[in-house]
């Protein structure tokens, strides 16, 4: 912390004695904030959350909530760097079974015991077909999956346990996947991954309304629905972040516009997502209590290589070579996007500075030499985006703009595309032109953006052999230091054929009022448990 | 009494015409919701399949519209979300808030409206007409969210007279500004019919024989002209409640308040055939029982069509 801020901190207490003193016959307490004796409280905005069911869910603000009340076998800290929580150690031999330990001595909010049990009966659920989790897919690679997800229509599992899953003891998982996959430990730290106790079992549907988590935060009443969430300090948590304060106040916004005017009338203590148009005001306003933090998300531009007429890398590439990214991240985002050269974000281990290279820098003269020498587009170019935000077709018209005046493309459309439509066209291959693609990250490995949108039946309808072996090469690699070369040749190859171009990469605002402390919020989580009421 | 029960009655058709039609509408928007739902990542076959025969997506738009009203009528089941919340729980929850708002609207409109109508009506021609004329145009003329973030901000924000947004303080503080706003542009439309409804009135006979029978100004005013006058506006206002209900949506967004708008525009967002028709339900039913009450009182306030 600097000295500038504890500066500011003892002039705001002196003002506050001063006006304390100033009326001190009157009754004090004016706003039923946390004067004094009352329970160390803040408040966060949130949005809605979908559920609070950690293997039905990947909302980010459901994530939010979560990560306040469950401990994850592992967790990401802010370097990136895997570490150990709920887990002693995560090993494996041949990077296919792997053997997690759990730290002994764990308890639930209702009291119960945190055991390999908890994670087997959560992962289960999960996997299995008829419950419909959101999260189902993140175990398809245990073995057993299938079994649980039986292909034919309307056709009931045989089984409800994944074959893959052993409870070895109570503090012993063993885990069996279908293919080595070295990245295995990092995805653990996704909240899909975390315990359910036995009492989650009996009544899952009330269990989404009150979770009961393993985590330094235990829910406090019910989730009452678009209007707050309340937790409390869990005092039975024996894990290693206690929390700092005694209760935290999810307050629930439709709108973020609305969160953050309340975060300037300091009704609320901490906002996560200052929206791009406010960052500016909000830098000024808010001083060193304006915090950006890194982002996992990308923009990209896809092409349907499955389409004749995009069929040519040269062609992709003299369009990569034409669009003026930081021109339009200026212009549309406020400067606080980062126009990207590379298929992974900053943040991810790995991550390359430039391995685009010449084919991701803005350069309109040779942008048409190559578009010309590949033949260029015949007829109508169709730009696919879905109108879930204005900004999409902002940027979009300037893409267009671009690539009419650098490479002479003379009939540029656009399809805005309903959002509820949006995906459903992409995955059926309707599109016949370049199409706005983001990814979400899931967990920091280039295996995530890598295999997720360039590997097999990906949407563009590329297919490179030579990338899918480094991919599987990289999964079945010794260690995760040992997979990273290995990746980062899979992205090599598919720079060099450019079936879709990285565009650039989010960023998040987060502000804070002057009531707390301590605020350590990473591109992985809010770390609510670190931050202390004043 | 009679003419009320045949008022009811008439009720039953519209009703079952507009559930059917608002379900249809859902029902035809493009896309899949529960492909939608997923978001970015992929959910599988199978899960897809069980999410849509829980909310019976593969049957015909009759046999989902049958089965719905079934569920309303005998087991008085609205549905639920697509994140497994009952809607009448949901409902319940939101319909308070919406009622609150809508009724501190609706008081300002009257009281507001009506005052700064005769006001002006009086004034008829001198500078303080001008100035109510200019000042309604004026506010029918700005779209709500504009009113919505600038009384929000300069109000709210800056001079701190009302609380900035949500429900912490209650009824009345935390639904004054927001009332303010959503009442704005109600509030110009009857300033304006009070005031040409009293200007016309204060040149007929009857007013012109109350005053020259030396009746005191106030009388002839409030007793004679008002009550007159009040017809067209009283019709408007009792239009305008359902109005008010149902038109919250965007003031609901800007000052956080969970109510009922902002669940309709969640859930045509996400095709949740379910809520939009069980909101749009009660809307219809509280427009046909302001109609009707509107009505009614046309009866008090004029003896004449009491008996016709």
């Amino acid at each position: 912390m600097t000295v500038h801020k504890k500066a500011r901190g003892a002039a705001v207490l002196l003002a506050a004695a001063l006006t304390l003193s100033a009326c001190g016959g009157s009754s004090g307490d004016t706003s039923g904030d946390q004067g004094g004796k009352g329970p160390k409280q803040f408040s966060v905005a949130l949005n809605e959350p979908d559920h609070l069911t950690p293997g039905n869910t990947s909302s980010s603000y459901s994530i939010t909530v979560l990560q306040a009340l469950f401990d994850t076998l592992v967790v990401i800290d802010a370097k990136g760097q895997t570490q150990m929580r709920a887990a002693e150690s995560v090993t494996s031999q041949d990077q296919q079974t792997w053997t997690i330990k759990i730290k002994p001595g764990q308890k639930f909010h209702n009291g119960e015991a945190v055991t390999a049990e908890s994670f087997a009966d959560a992962w289960n659920a999960a996997a299995y077909g008829p419950n419909a989790w959101t999260n189902n897919y993140y175990f398809a690679n245990i073995e057993g999956y299938d079994k649980l997800n039986p292909e034919a229509e309307g056709a009931k599992p045989e089984t409800d346990k994944l074959s893959g899953l052993k409870v070895v003891d109570p503090n012993t998982l063993e885990v069996h996947l279908t293919a080595p996959f070295s990245q295995f430990p990092i995805t653990l730290a996704y909240t899909g991954f975390a315990p359910m106790p036995k009492a989650a079992f009996t009544d899952l549907k009330a269990y989404d309304q009150k979770p009961i988590g393993n985590g330094p935060f235990a829910l406090d009443g019910e989730w009452s629905h678009n209007q707050q969430i309340k937790l409390k300090k869990f005092d039975g948590y024996a894990g290693s972040r206690p929390a700092k304060s005694d209760a935290v106040l999810f307050k629930i916004y439709a709108s973020r516009d609305t969160a953050y005017t309340d975060l300037r009338a300091n009704k609320v203590d901490l906002l996560q997502t200052i929206p791009p148009a406010s960052a500016g005001e909000a830098k000024k306003l808010l001083g060193d209590r304006f915090v950006p933090t890194a982002s996992g998300t990308m923009d990209y531009l896809g092409f349907p290589t499955f389409d004749k007429r995009f069929q040519s890398a040269d062609l992709r590439k003299a369009i990569s070579m034409a669009i003026d990214r930081q021109g339009i991240v200026q212009a549309v985002y406020n400067g606080t996007f980062k126009p990207m050269a590379s298929l992974v974000a900053p943040l991810v281990p790995g991550y390359r500075d430039n391995p685009c290279g010449e084919a991701c820098a803005y350069d309109p003269a040779k942008a048409k030499a190559l578009y010309d020498k590949s033949g260029g587009i015949k007829g109508t170019l169709n730009l696919y985006f879905s109108n879930a935000d204005p900004s999409y077709e902002q940027w979009m018209q300037a893409v267009a703009n671009q690539l009419k005046q650098n490479l002479g493309i003379a009939d540029v459309q656009f399809k805005k595309i309903p959002a509820a439509d949006y995906l459903s066209t992409l995955r059926e291959k309707k599109e016949d032109g370049p199409y706005r693609n983001n990814w979400v990250m899931d967990y920091p490995s280039p295996q995530n953006y890598l295999e997720s949108m360039w590997g097999a039946g990906n949407r563009m309808g590329w297919e490179n052999k030579q990338f899918n072996d480094l991919i599987a090469k990289a999964n079945a690699a010794p260690s995760m230091e040992a997979s990273i070369p290995l990746y980062q040749q899979a992205e090599d190859v598919a720079l060099a054929e450019m079936p879709m171009i990285p565009l650039w990469n989010w960023q998040d605002q987060a502000g804070f009022s002057n009531k707390i402390t301590g605020v350590a919020i990473d591109p992985y989580s809010p770390n609510l448990d670190t931050i202390t009421v004043k | 009494m009679r003419y009320a029960v045949h008022r009811l009655l008439q009720a039953i058709p519209v009703f079952v015409a507009t559930t059917f039609l608002i379900y249809a509408m859902v029902w035809s928007l493009p896309g899949d919701p529960i492909v939608a739902l997923a978001g970015d990542k992929p959910l599988p076959e199978n899960v897809l399949q069980a999410l849509r025969d829980h909310y019976h997506l593969n049957d015909p738009l009759i046999v989902q519209y049958g089965l719905y009203m079934a569920g309303v009528f005998l087991h008085g089941d609205l549905g639920e979300t697509f994140t497994g919340q009952p809607v009448s729980e949901l409902l319940t929850d939101r319909w308070a808030i919406t009622a609150q708002l809508a009724v501190t609207a609706w008081i300002f409109e009257l009281v507001v409206g009506i005052g700064l109508g005769v006001f002006a009506a009086l004034r008829r021609g001198r500078l303080a007409d001008t100035a109510v004329l200019a000042g309604t145009t004026f506010v029918i003329a700005v779209p709500v969210f504009v009113v919505g973030y600038t009384a929000q901000i300069v109000l709210g924000l800056n001079l701190g007279l009302f609380p900035t947004a949500g429900t912490d303080e209650g009824w009345p503080t935390s639904y004054l500004l927001p009332g303010m706003v959503l009442g704005s542009f109600g509030l110009a439309y009857v300033a304006r019919l009070t005031r040409a409804s009293v200007v016309e009135n204060l040149r007929a006979d009857y007013v012109r024989t109350a005053v020259a029978k030396g009746m005191r100004r106030s009388r002839v005013i409030g007793r004679h002209t008002l009550r007159n006058s009040l017809i067209p506006v009283v019709t408007y206002l009792g239009v305008d409640f359902g109005n008010l209900m149902a038109g919250a949506v965007v003031t609901e967004g800007i000052f956080n308040l969970p109510g009922i708008g902002q669940q309709v525009f969640q859930s045509i967002q996400l095709q949740e055939g379910p809520v939009v028709v069980g909101v749009t339900t009660l809307l219809v039913m509280i427009f046909i029982v302001a109609n009707l009450l509107v009505d009614l009182l046309y009866g008090v306030l004029d003896p004449r069509i009491r008996r016709g």
